[in-house]
């Protein structure tokens, strides 16, 4: 005998957007909660800590800017793992794949003389997108053809891409400039430099193009025959090859698009702030970006916010280590935990339904 | 062709034991865990946190009480793992994933509280020094290789056989394999599953802390955050290179630690390829070795990766 | 005499249903007691609460008179209860011994003591006439062996009281009165034995008594000389069942399934199908009988596309299609697949209904719009497809996962027909399935057929393919063995043929 959907089921799923961002928005609180308690445990005060962070985030408009400095990455980032993850696949590999589309953004921004800023910068962030999609879909490709798991794929990418960029860059390497000590590219010229949108910061359009991006990858999920495909692989991969659906080919695409992405956050990150391919340019913004997905619900719309919320944490971390002596590294604390709850959050989500829904003497509730 | 010699001369494979240790605790810690079922990503996360308690623990209590914080570290990281992969059945990539990353930004949160006025890097520390086996160390070859290494190195190889006996020999063994390759079966007879793979992760913790404690305590004498390199990582893929067997995997292990010495070896002795990029070596052999193996008969347990549902 | 089980009152929900609605069982020791019932009814959930896999919600539990709280099966286990279950619960990689002492294992010190298992399992296998060999890899043995262990599990940690969930369903009618002899055997030895199973003739084979459920409840228990199969039909279901259904004349026309001398072989690389040569015409059902794992996995694989052949030809709307990919069978050959496996295999559980009844078809007009998709017609689509097969409980934005089974293999019917196919090849399509859903089911097919579609219907249930198909072809093996008109064939003679004897 079958019963009827609770009324209670029915209104979690019509709400299902809105109960994202509850869910969302607890892991955040709760994140918060357990950092302040880790900060009083080592002698910090909390609220010290949360107001310089606050401060530093939005404290003046270089700070904001900075915020928004932050977030670009992380939006690119962030679409590049969810979009991997619809897929199915683990995408660790942001973070080289970062790098590599820096490096080849530095190569092209400083190599090709003589072009207009409107030939000049397209063609150098497509060339990094490009690095990057070669960069993600070596482990797509691997995991098509032979099966191997793309995490382990990925993150020897990671290491791969550091050892060349750093070879690059290193003091015999053969894109080190013959002008600075440090280990550096020259740098790129002012044709392919994405042009600052804020006068007295350092703020510059790329996060236009990231919010652009998100818009179209949405699309692209959500509107498109491809998107589906790749929803449906993501979902249940057996069910999709039954019925046609070329599941290895779209492991590759998967993971290829991903690749461009974060390839396109290294080239922007390169384009748009250094100027020039350095050793270690990215602080971590690819291991942000799977808390950053995973808060924004693998949606480009709350990945958006997600990534706004980590470039909070990260421009804010700056003064509060300065302020309040916390330790920058605190951001990756509060990302980890971040990420436990989002992970705890669907299984528990389901158990407290559950537990909800009977009376206390097991009966299914009729009232709600 | 001296530049091989200088090479290929006995210390590389003294080096090849050394470098392959912690390699060899993070695989066997991988072995444990998958084969009862659950995937362990965190094993480098859980090394990270090994190191960083070995060296926390020796600054204040000397280095033996290190190695043991160390492996106590691994081990609560482990129950981490275990209680989001077996309790709260969330899934076993992101759960060490989180791991990961918590344990790069944790110590280096704590490291300016123990040692102030330092970042990321730890001063120096006591360390367990290298022994040497007393009858052993005089024979011809072997002696070489074997007779003068850290207490560390000895127990990693005399864990392998322990473990091997302990999964295939033992009551406790098999019902933590029955439970990897069915976990229902299992059920039905009486064994508690959960315990089973709570046992098994927090092994698989341990495992790892000891190697993390060999790398901040023995193979180098400070710990940085940076340290583990991939090693948790490498550790897996030698798992599966080796069948999910210990014996399989000690093996993949020496040919990663191998790799990597002669990688070291070739800087020093002056081979002309620039040392950044020889210091790729380990992770495109890991890569290679992945591909090269994978076919019909790379198939861990049965049971790898999914949470139990009862009923 | 006070009976050996009692079971008061046992309710038991779970979050859709009420699998067990205050039940009272009771059973007589050294009697063969069976419980009947359709797919869903409640029996197996039943008996997981007495063997402990399950708690209760409500109810007492007597063994022997003694009142009993099984926190676990190691309880039922040390009061002698046992249970083969309906999938075995073996490990592959595992050999028997392994196998039978997982749990109450013998040690000499800290190391399994294997030489006195094998010692003890052989001298039990030997006392109870179930052959096996203790030192054989479980993924090694055949289906038969792999029972006989399962029974001999039962047996190594002492239990008197067995329970067997639907054990017949991978034997042919051979091995079945093999199994009736060993029941018997066990029987006189003193042990008490529970039978779940839905299929009349074996309660009136082998069972002392009987009770039906029906809908989480007991009908009744009653002693099976004084009963029939008519009578259970009808507790069980609780109206007249028809058991034959009505099959109109047909006009059969050209071939649209043409396999030739087509070779393959199975996931370990082992020959699965010799020399297959089969004919599939328009307005034909061709019913594919057999034991499981004879290679009909294979089969299925060989002419979706998801496995390749190595020798043969496999022709289909008239096209060469012998190792193409899935999406030409559909597009080409325009077939349509109704998967075993629904919930793996034919739909996402995760996709609101909308999604789900456009898989497959989503490249086609009129729901491919250039790059994008119309989900506007996916909906409309759908909203259609509701009302035309009548499906229940949701809205076409649910999950696929909140419907009931009966439903969900509606959407798999309705999308896959609604492909307007030219051959339609149906997996065991009524699987799990009430019997409202199977007769629903049933139908849909004749229509098809009777619209001069050509139908492959492959199905473990003998009576299934002898109700519906015209021509009954036996797989034994990887090999078609025998070819049977529907309405003269015996079950006795298809029976024969499915366990390898008979001359085809």
């Amino acid at each position: 005998m079958k019963m009827e959907k609770s009324n209670l089921q029915q209104i979690i799923f019509k709400n299902k957007g809105a109960f994202s961002f509850i869910k969302a928005f607890i892991a955040i609180i709760l994140a918060l909660i357990l950092g302040a308690i880790i900060l009083l445990l080592m002698g910090n005060n909390p609220i010290e800590a949360y107001s310089a962070l606050v401060q530093g985030a939005f404290g003046s408009k270089r700070c904001f800017a900075e915020t928004l400095l932050s977030t670009t990455p992380l939006m690119f980032g962030g679409l590049a793992f969810a979009l991997a993850y619809r897929c199915g696949l683990f995408n660790i590999g942001v973070e080289g794949q970062i790098a590599m589309g820096g490096m080849a953004a530095a190569f092209l921004g400083y190599s090709l003389t003589g072009l207009p800023p409107i030939i000049h910068l397209p063609i150098v962030l497509i060339g990094a997108a490009l690095m990057g999609a070669v960069w993600g879909i070596g482990p797509g490709f691997l995991k098509a053809r032979f099966g191997v798991h793309e995490v382990i794929s990925t993150i020897m990418l990671n290491y791969i891409a550091f050892k060349i960029t750093g070879y690059m860059v290193s003091v015999k390497g053969p894109m080190k400039s013959l002008v600075d000590e440090m280990p550096a590219s020259p740098r790129i010229l002012s044709s392919a430099k994405i042009i600052r949108i804020w006068k007295g910061t350092r703020l510059h359009w790329g996060i236009l193009i990231a919010i652009i991006l998100a818009v179209v990858v949405y699309y692209i999920l959500f509107k498109t025959r491809l998107g589906y495909k790749i929803r449906a692989v993501g979902k249940n991969s057996f069910a999709a090859e039954t019925v046609g659906i070329n599941v290895p080919r779209h492991f590759v695409i998967a993971m290829m698009l991903s690749g461009l992405l974060g390839g396109l956050a290294g080239g922007v990150e390169i384009c748009g702030v250094h100027y020039r391919l350095l050793a270690a340019f990215s602080p971590g913004y690819g291991f942000d970006s799977i808390a950053v997905a995973l808060l924004g619900m693998l949606h480009p719309f709350g990945i958006i916010f997600s990534a706004f919320l980590f470039g909070i944490l990260r421009s804010g971390a700056i003064l509060m280590q300065a302020m309040a002596g916390v330790s920058k590294d605190m951001v990756q604390v509060i990302s980890a935990i971040i990420i436990f709850f989002m992970g705890m959050s669907e299984p528990l989500g389901k158990y407290f339904t559950e537990r909800f829904m009977r009376n206390k003497d097991g009966n299914i509730r009729k009232d709600i | 062709m001296e530049i091989l010699e200088k090479i290929f001369n006995i210390s590389i494979w003294a080096s090849t034991l050394r470098i392959a240790t912690p390699i060899l605790l993070a695989s066997l810690g991988g072995v444990m865990s998958e084969r009862s079922g659950v995937i362990n990503i965190g094993l480098e996360g859980m090394m990270l946190m090994g190191a960083f308690g070995a060296a926390a623990g020796s600054y204040f209590y000397g280095p033996w009480i290190g190695m043991l914080i160390g492996i106590a570290i691994g081990g609560l990281t482990g129950l981490i793992h275990a209680f989001m992969s077996v309790t709260v059945k969330a899934n076993q990539i992101i759960s060490a994933t989180a791991i990961n990353i918590f344990a790069v930004g944790f110590p280096n949160i704590m490291v300016p509280i123990i040692w102030p006025g330092y970042h990321a890097i730890t001063p120096v520390v006591p360390v367990i020094k290298d022994i040497r086996l007393p009858l052993i160390a005089d024979l011809p070859v072997i002696g070489l290789i074997i007779g003068n290494q850290n207490p560390i190195v000895y127990i990693a190889l005399i864990l392998v056989p322990i473990i091997n006996y302990f999964l295939f020999r033992t009551p406790l063994g098999l019902r933590i394999r029955s439970v990897g390759e069915n976990p229902k079966a299992a059920d039905t007879l009486g064994i508690n599953v959960v315990k089973m793979r709570y046992i098994a992760v927090i092994a698989s913790g341990f495992l790892a802390g000891l190697g993390g404690a060999f790398l901040s305590i023995g193979y180098q004498s400070q710990f940085s955050s940076a340290m583990t390199q991939g090693r948790g990582f490498i550790g897996l893929a030698a798992m599966i290179f080796g069948r999910w067997r210990p014996v399989g995997a000690f093996i993949s292990c020496l040919l990663f630690g191998f790799a990597d010495a002669f990688q070291a070896a070739a800087q020093s002795a002056g081979m002309p390829i620039p040392p950044e990029l020889l210091l790729a070596t380990p992770y495109v052999l890991t890569l290679i070795a992945l591909v090269g193996l994978i076919g019909k008969r790379a198939v861990g347990p049965a049971a790898n990766g999914k949470p139990y549902e009862k009923g | 005499m006070e009976p050996i089980i009692k079971m008061e009152n046992i309710v038991k929900r779970f979050p859709l249903v009420c699998a067990n609605d205050h039940v009272n069982f009771e059973v007589k020791k050294g009697e063969i007691h069976c419980l009947l019932g359709e797919n869903g009814a409640g029996k197996t959930t039943l008996m997981n609460i007495l063997y402990g896999l399950y708690g209760c919600d409500e109810g007492k539990i007597f063994i022997r008179g003694e009142e009993v709280y099984f926190k676990g099966p190691s309880d039922a286990i040390k009061k002698g209860i046992g249970m083969v279950h309906q999938h075995f619960m073996l490990i592959p990689v595992f050999t028997i011994t392994e196998n039978l002492i997982l749990g109450a294992e013998p040690v000499k010190g800290p190391s399994l003591d294997i030489k006195k298992a094998e010692e003890e399992i052989t001298a039990l296998s030997q006392k109870y006439q179930l052959n096996i060999d203790p030192q054989a890899y479980v993924m090694d043995i055949s289906v038969g062996m792999q029972q006989r262990a399962e029974i001999l599990k039962l047996l190594y940690r002492g239990a008197d009281i067995m329970i067997f969930d639907e054990p017949t369903a991978i034997l042919t009618p051979q091995k079945v009165k093999e199994l009736y002899k060993i029941m018997n055997f066990l029987k006189e030895n003193g042990h008490t034995i529970i039978f779940i199973t839905h299929k009349l003739k074996e309660v009136m084979d082998i069972s002392d008594r009987v009770t039906v459920l029906r809908d989480g409840k007991v009908v009744d228990t009653v002693e099976t000389s004084t009963t029939n199969p008519s009578k259970l039909a009808r507790m069980m279901v609780g109206r007249e069942v028809l058991f034959r259904v009505e099959k109109p004349k047909k006009k059969i026309g050209k071939a649209v399934l043409e396999m030739e001398n087509v070779f393959a072989k199975n996931q370990r690389g082992l020959p699965a199908l010799q020399e297959l040569n089969l004919k599939v015409s328009e307005g034909e059902i061709v019913g594919i009988a057999g034991i499981d794992g004879n290679g009909q996995k294979e089969l299925t694989e060989i002419l979706t596309g998801l496995r390749k052949v190595d020798n043969g030809k496999i022709v289909i709307n008239g096209k060469d299609l012998t190792n193409r990919e899935t999406r030409e069978f559909f597009t080409v050959g325009r077939i349509a697949y109704i998967p075993e496996d629904r919930l793996l295999r034919g739909l996402i559980l995760d996709f609101p209904l909308y999604e789900n009844f456009i898989l497959g078809l989503q490249d086609n007009k009129p729901f491919a719009k250039g790059v994008f998709l119309d989900f506007i017609k996916a909906k409309e689509f759908s909203q259609e497809l509701v009302h035309k097969f009548d499906i229940r409980g949701s809205n076409i934005e649910s999950l696929a996962n909140t419907l009931s089974g009966g439903n969900q293999q509606k959407i798999v019917v309705a999308r896959e027909l609604q492909r307007d196919p030219k051959l339609i090849i149906a997996s065991q399509p009524t699987r799990g399935l009430d019997v409202g859903a199977t007769e629903f089911v049933h139908q849909q097919i004749i229509k098809q057929s009777n619209e001069g579609k050509a139908i492959l219907l492959i199905s473990l249930e003998l009576s299934e393919i002898m109700n519906l198909s015209d021509r009954i072809i036996v797989i034994y093996e990887g090999k078609f063995r025998g070819e049977f008109n529907a309405q003269s064939a015996s079950e006795e003679e298809i029976g024969l043929m499915m366990a390898g004897g008979g001359v085809s």
